[in-house]
């Protein structure tokens, strides 16, 4: 390290560690004492510490194999879906064709649907008597792993692909020109440089199915188990919160030893990169060979992901006796007498609300983490910002419960818990998307705006800024798109009844009769549009800023 | 920045924007409804009613209630019965709300183990039939029944020219192979109804052969009633390959009442040997502050009003003697004279016992 950089460091490590505070504190008021809370309930339950039932998690042979069985879905499910969505990565950042603005932004609805509503997508293609139904998947681990694929096909797109469309094709082609076959040249120019982000992406989606829920027990059925159900059951079910306390540490443990490993994987990988516009780095295809790479791959997404949101579609517009609009009547109408009736509009009024203070919070605490992290590593920090995403939204549901009992946070009764739980989820996606990004600024950019005379907060504003801006409109998309189709963590907690869409689609579905089922499918098509508005306006902003940058 | 600017301030007035539109014509259609009586004179008292998903009632019930008596009635959700109760025995001690309802005949026992009840003698229960009445120390009180049972698929039987098993045992026998779908008992309480409903029959020795047998004539388990009723079923949503599903007594009345237009019989039957009862209690929370006002709401769901209300709003049974039923449940309903049962006790101290030797035999 040469001078220069040691004078400017020291300066930027201050500043790291004040926005580190932010989603410290958050953190720990709304996540670590609620949950703390909870698994002291369990471990002291007796009066005094009893680790007996640590014990009994490493040693029930049956408990073994809930822990052998989450891993090894995990790791199944993450190369499938990275083997499936890296190609398409490849196609949507690298090449210019009609309709590449829509199709970015529609692979992502999978992403945020609720998963009562993929799970019943699947049963229809894969069960009896649909499309698929002759291959026999249902109820296999095939049905869990295409839709772990499915699901998170745009975490892999995005996050890759995101970074993918800044790099520099030129060093590429110079490669090329240097003599280096087309696999080489990827593999010592562009895939290094990727590295980190396919890292990042990898990290992502092995933790969301390592602490997969509803796609296990829907797709599943009741003979796969993994440390998530096993939680839910021992701790909302049987109330054995010892057992659910010993199985929370065990799963925040392999979460923690998770990010910590991809961590120091990110960080050793992570090289500055020189980025450029996306627009100036994708192309349209010039020849048969390119053509017909798009167009399999395009035609690939159609399939993989637009298979079950068309059978979706296709179910809600089929009310016994040929199509029609019958269930988007019924669901203004059905159960309108009674108390807890809302409407549609209302139902999506209150989820835009939820999400939309959820994103605040996300992109406000998420920023200043991923600021902080992208001065200064700290595996600490890292892993404490992703660690929501690997404990059981029920633990935390009931730590709320007894941990904010008492004013002035008594928040039990709240609808403010709705948003707080949802931004806990997205944090997390906010600090992976932001925090690679802001690190591949080139610290020369800002090395050279210092030694003209930029005082440190000009710098800041000047370099850092407008690139964490781009970045944080991604991030800003996804937690949006996220907190709008979150159900999970606000269905197990006592709730004032003002239901968003996903739970107004859950409690649809839970009640018999043709009526009922089909204008859960019209509720499940309008968060389907809603969502995939919300981001494609916000594709558009993202290309707009860059064009400016 | 400045389109930048542009959409943090769409992204964040938008949701508002349509959230005040949504609130103004709430106001307003509230302000059309809303019954304007005395009860705006009288100091109102909120209570919280605190209540598993499945809970509902007429807003015009309900207003009735307030309007005579000057109490509002704010309603939690918590989940489904099994987690709502769990979160009442976490916080008792705190607790969330002054009522709770839906408190099963399943988990009756653990509900009053562990304290979460103060006993209240409502006036109400002189018209509540004894065999509904399972807590004699009236911590619980009775507000419906619904019996969980084997549903049919009329038409599925009649195509391939079988007849309808009538006993638990006719669906051991190799004609029905392949035939029910069930739910997981560990996590869906229809399913562990149906658990319950063979123990009531085969008894402590023999209701896992049953299950064994059961298994080997191809039951199939799923996790939830959504899945076993709309996925597999037959005439479920999804129109799958199982024509015999576990649900409840009240299936064939509400096929019909979501069906437009109205059919003229239901396409579902259902299998009365199979049932099993299954009664839904409320109860004052201990450690309430308002307490005349949560007793007065248990009375409400006692009072004719209430309970006549309960068949369409919540697809389960009246329990109060001579409420008239809806035309559609008058029609379509068939309920089983003598349900199979179990002690309330009994099934607390062996629930996981038997949970687990179902999962044993059943699932691995």
């Amino acid at each position: 390290m040469d001078r220069h950089h040691a004078a400017v460091a020291p300066r930027s490590r201050r500043g790291g560690a004040w926005f580190a505070l932010v989603p410290l504190a958050f953190l720990g008021v709304f996540f670590v004492y609620p949950v703390a809370a909870i698994i002291g309930r369990g471990l002291f339950a007796g009066g005094s510490l009893d680790l007996s039932s640590l014990a009994d998690v490493l040693t029930d042979p049956a408990l073994r194999h809930v822990l052998w069985f989450t891993v090894w879905q995990a790791t199944l499910s993450t190369a499938l879906t990275l083997l499936v969505a890296l190609p398409g990565a490849y196609v949507v950042s690298r090449y210019e064709f009609p309709g590449r603005r829509v199709v970015r932004a529609l692979v992502t609805v999978p992403f945020v649907l609720p998963t009562v509503v993929v799970g019943s997508a699947f049963v229809a293609l894969l069960g009896d008597g649909g499309p698929l139904g002759a291959l026999g998947l249902d109820q296999t681990v095939w049905a869990i792993l295409l839709a772990h694929a499915f699901f998170n096909y745009a975490v892999v797109l995005r996050t890759v692909g995101g970074l993918w469309a800044h790099l520099d094709p030129h060093q590429e082609e110079a490669a090329r020109v240097l003599g280096a076959s087309r696999w080489r040249a990827f593999r010592e120019v562009t895939l290094p440089a990727l590295r980190p982000a396919i890292t990042a992406a990898a990290a992502i989606v092995f933790l969301f199915t390592f602490t997969s829920f509803g796609v296990i027990l829907i797709l599943g059925g009741p003979r796969f188990a993994t440390l998530e159900t096993e939680i839910y059951r021992q701790t909302a079910q049987l109330l054995n919160l010892d057992l659910a306390a010993a199985l929370t540490i065990v799963q925040l443990v392999a979460v923690l030893v998770l990010l910590v490993v991809a961590g120091r994987l990110e960080g050793r990988q992570s090289v500055a990169l020189r980025l450029r516009a996306a627009r100036d780095t994708a192309r349209r295809p010039r020849n048969r060979r390119e053509r017909l790479v798009v167009g399999v791959n395009v035609a690939a997404m159609a399939v993989v992901l637009g298979g079950p949101l068309l059978v979706l579609v296709e179910r809600s517009l089929h009310p016994p006796g040929g199509y029609g609009f019958d269930f988007y009547r019924a669901l203004d109408s059905l159960g309108d007498d009674s108390v807890l009736f809302v409407s549609p509009v209302e139902a999506v009024a209150t989820s835009l609300r939820y999400a939309a203070i959820a994103t605040i919070i996300a992109v406000v605490v998420g920023g200043c983490g991923a600021f902080a992290l992208a001065r200064r590593r700290s595996g600490a920090l890292d892993a404490a910002v992703s660690l929501p995403l690997g404990v059981s939204a029920v633990t935390v549901g009931f730590g709320f419960l007894i941990a904010l009992n008492e004013p002035p946070l008594d928040l039990r009764t709240s609808w403010m818990l709705v948003p707080l739980a949802q931004a806990l989820i997205a944090i997390p996606f906010v600090v992976r998307t932001m925090t690679p990004v802001l690190r591949s600024i080139d610290p020369r950019l800002r090395e050279a705006a210092a030694t003209l005379g930029a005082s440190p907060a000009k710098v800041w504003r000047e370099v850092d800024l407008p690139i964490a801006a781009r970045a944080g409109l991604v991030a800003t998309g996804f937690a949006f798109a996220i907190s709008l189709g979150e159900f999970g963590a606000t269905l197990f907690i006592v709730r004032p009844d003002t239901p968003t869409l996903p739970v107004e689609i859950f409690r649809l579905l839970g009640r018999p009769g043709p009526l009922n089922v089909g204008a859960g499918m019209a509720a499940s098509v309008i968060l389907m549009a809603i969502t995939a508005l919300a981001i494609l306006s916000i594709e558009r902003f993202r290309v707009g800023t860059i064009g400016e940058f | 920045m400045k389109r930048l600017l542009t959409l943090a301030i769409l992204v964040v007035a938008l949701p508002v924007a349509v959230s005040i539109t949504g609130s103004i014509t709430g106001s307003i259609t509230g302000a059309r409804t809303a019954v304007p009586t005395a009860a705006a004179a009288q100091p109102t008292t909120t209570i919280t009613l605190v209540t598993h998903d499945a809970f509902a009632v007429s807003k015009s019930v309900l207003q009735g209630f307030t309007a005579r008596t000057g109490v509002k009635v704010k309603v939690l959700r918590a989940g489904d019965a099994g987690s709502a109760l769990n979160q009442m025995i976490l916080t008792k001690d705190h607790p969330v709300g002054d009522v709770f309802f839906g408190v099963d005949n399943t988990f009756l026992s653990r509900a009053l183990d562990e304290q979460v009840f103060e006993p209240y003698d409502a006036p109400g229960l002189a018209s509540v039939p004894p065999e509904f009445q399972l807590d004699p120390t009236h911590h619980l009180i009775p507000v419906d029944h619904g019996d969980v049972c084997i549903n049919y698929d009329k038409k599925w039987f009649a195509k391939h020219d079988l007849a309808v098993p009538q006993t638990l045992d006719d669906l051991t026998k190799p004609a029905y192979d392949s035939t029910l779908v069930v739910e997981n008992a560990a996590t869906s309480s229809p399913g562990l109804a149906f658990v319950l409903a063979s123990i009531a029959r085969y008894g402590e020795d023999g209701w896992q052969d049953y299950w064994t047998k059961l298994r080997d004539n191809g039951v199939k388990v799923v996790d939830d009633w959504t899945t076993a009723f709309e996925g597999d079923f037959s005439q479920g949503g999804n129109h799958g390959k199982y024509p015999l599903v576990v649900s409840y007594a009240s299936s064939p009345p509400v096929a019909v009442y979501f069906t437009k237009p109205q059919p003229s019989t239901s396409p579902i039957g259902t299998m009365l040997d199979s049932c099993f009862q299954q009664v839904e209690f409320a109860g004052v929370l201990a450690g309430t502050e308002h307490r005349a006002a949560a007793r007065e709401l248990v009375d409400f769901m006692l009072s004719e009003r209430f309970q006549a209300d309960i068949p369409l709003q919540m697809f389960v049974f009246p329990v109060r003697d001579g409420t008239p039923l809806p035309p559609v449940f008058e029609k379509f309903a068939e309920v089983a004279p003598d349900p199979l049962a179990l002690p309330p006790a009994e099934i607390g101290a062996n629930r996981e016992k038997w949970i687990e030797e179902w999962t044993d035999t059943t699932l691995r």
